[in-house]
């Protein structure tokens, strides 16, 4: 009898925190979905770095913050996806500077892209990135050492780094952030769709429903 | 009633700590309904509530079968330390204590009330009470127990 009390009590409970988890998950990703459409001017930017066909008819769009370690594992996995369908996949990269000091990394990557080597930039700080952050903390002077055999006019960079239109485009990033409800990185919209849940399956899954709605 | 009758002692003694249990188990699931789904993250004085919190439900369970009027002796001291936890992170939350005097440099302020119910019930409040309400039952039973 008390056994039977004590264990229908804890399946109740566990039951209960069950489904309000997945009634409050499928809530939020109603209200993502609404966001992400009703800011849809706020997706993509003219300064965003682009890589893929611009005719491609799948297009992810994803935020990245540089200091972040999740965004640093999910990289090769986005490229690969970009890699399996070269001609229908299409990225743009948002940055979402959330770390602190972050935003200095994401002035430096803007800045190489004025140079046109913003992705092999990109690459290079993410491979480094367990040298630069420590403790979730950006240390920016520690980028450098790393970003030297790329072939960056580096005096350029210090200058444009420091330019209004980056900080502009820095706050811009920001603003479209806030306007899409972009609390976590990487996050990623595939035609102006959110990811449901986070994780690699999902984003795969959202990426082959788009495809084969878009090339049937 | 001058004699005690041993059974009927022992199924109220059984009862109290049962819905110190419950206390205890809706409380961390709440906790964690609040940190891992809704995404609230904890601050410095909720982690060390929840390390308070969390233990209960398994300690107070070992107290259930069989049950031991003694649990008291090592529910208690968890139960006290949570509780004069909370006490200090609602007197930080409430303004009463400075938040100068706060563990909570980094991250997430614990001044900062991320929840307000009905207008007036707050996180730390709600730990006061799942704390008080805890060590309330685990007196009875420890009262009931030695009479």
């Amino acid at each position: 009898m008390k056994k039977t009390l004590f264990i229908a009590s804890g399946i109740l409970l566990l039951l209960a925190f069950v489904a309000g988890a997945l009634y409050f998950n499928s809530q939020r990703a109603d209200q993502a979905e609404q966001l992400a459409e009703q800011n849809s001017a706020g997706m993509v930017r003219d300064y965003s770095p682009q890589l893929g066909p611009t005719a491609a008819k799948v297009r992810i769009v994803e935020f990245l913050d540089p200091a972040c370690g999740t965004c640093k594992r999910f990289y090769p996995f986005v490229k690969e996806l970009l890699n399996a369908h070269p001609e229908q996949l299409h990225l743009t990269l948002r940055y979402a500077p959330f770390h602190e000091n972050s935003d200095q990394v994401v002035a430096l990557l803007y800045a190489a892209e004025k140079q046109g080597l913003h992705w092999e930039t990109l690459e290079a700080v993410l491979a480094a990135q367990d040298d630069w952050v420590t403790n979730h903390v950006v240390q920016p002077e520690r980028v450098w050492q790393h970003i030297a055999g790329i072939g960056l006019d580096l005096v350029q960079i210090k200058a444009d780094m420091n330019s209004p239109e980056i900080a502009a485009r820095i706050n811009q990033d920001m603003a479209d952030v806030q306007s899409l409800g972009v609390s976590k990185t990487p996050e990623f919209f595939v035609n102006g769709k959110p990811l449901p849940s986070f994780g690699y399956e999902p984003l795969k899954e959202l990426v082959d429903a788009a495809l084969a709605s878009e090339y049937p | 009633m001058p004699t005690s009758k041993p059974p009927e002692s022992t199924v109220s003694g059984w009862t109290l700590i049962f819905l110190a249990w419950l206390i205890a188990g809706v409380s961390t699931l709440g906790a964690l309904f609040l940190g891992e789904i809704m995404g609230y993250t904890p601050c410095v004085l909720c982690w060390y509530q929840r390390i308070a919190m969390f233990p209960l439900v398994l300690i107070l369970a070992a107290g259930l079968f069989p049950f031991d009027p003694r649990v008291l002796r090592y529910a208690l001291p968890l139960a006290l330390a949570g509780w004069a936890l909370a006490m200090f992170h609602w007197g930080v939350a409430s303004g009463l204590i400075p938040e100068s005097a706060t563990p909570c440099s980094q991250g997430v302020p614990c001044s900062v009330e991320q929840i307000v119910w009905f207008g007036f019930l707050t996180l730390p409040m709600l730990s006061v009470l799942a704390f008080s309400g805890i060590i309330a039952l685990l007196l009875l039973t420890h009262y009931k127990a030695c009479k």
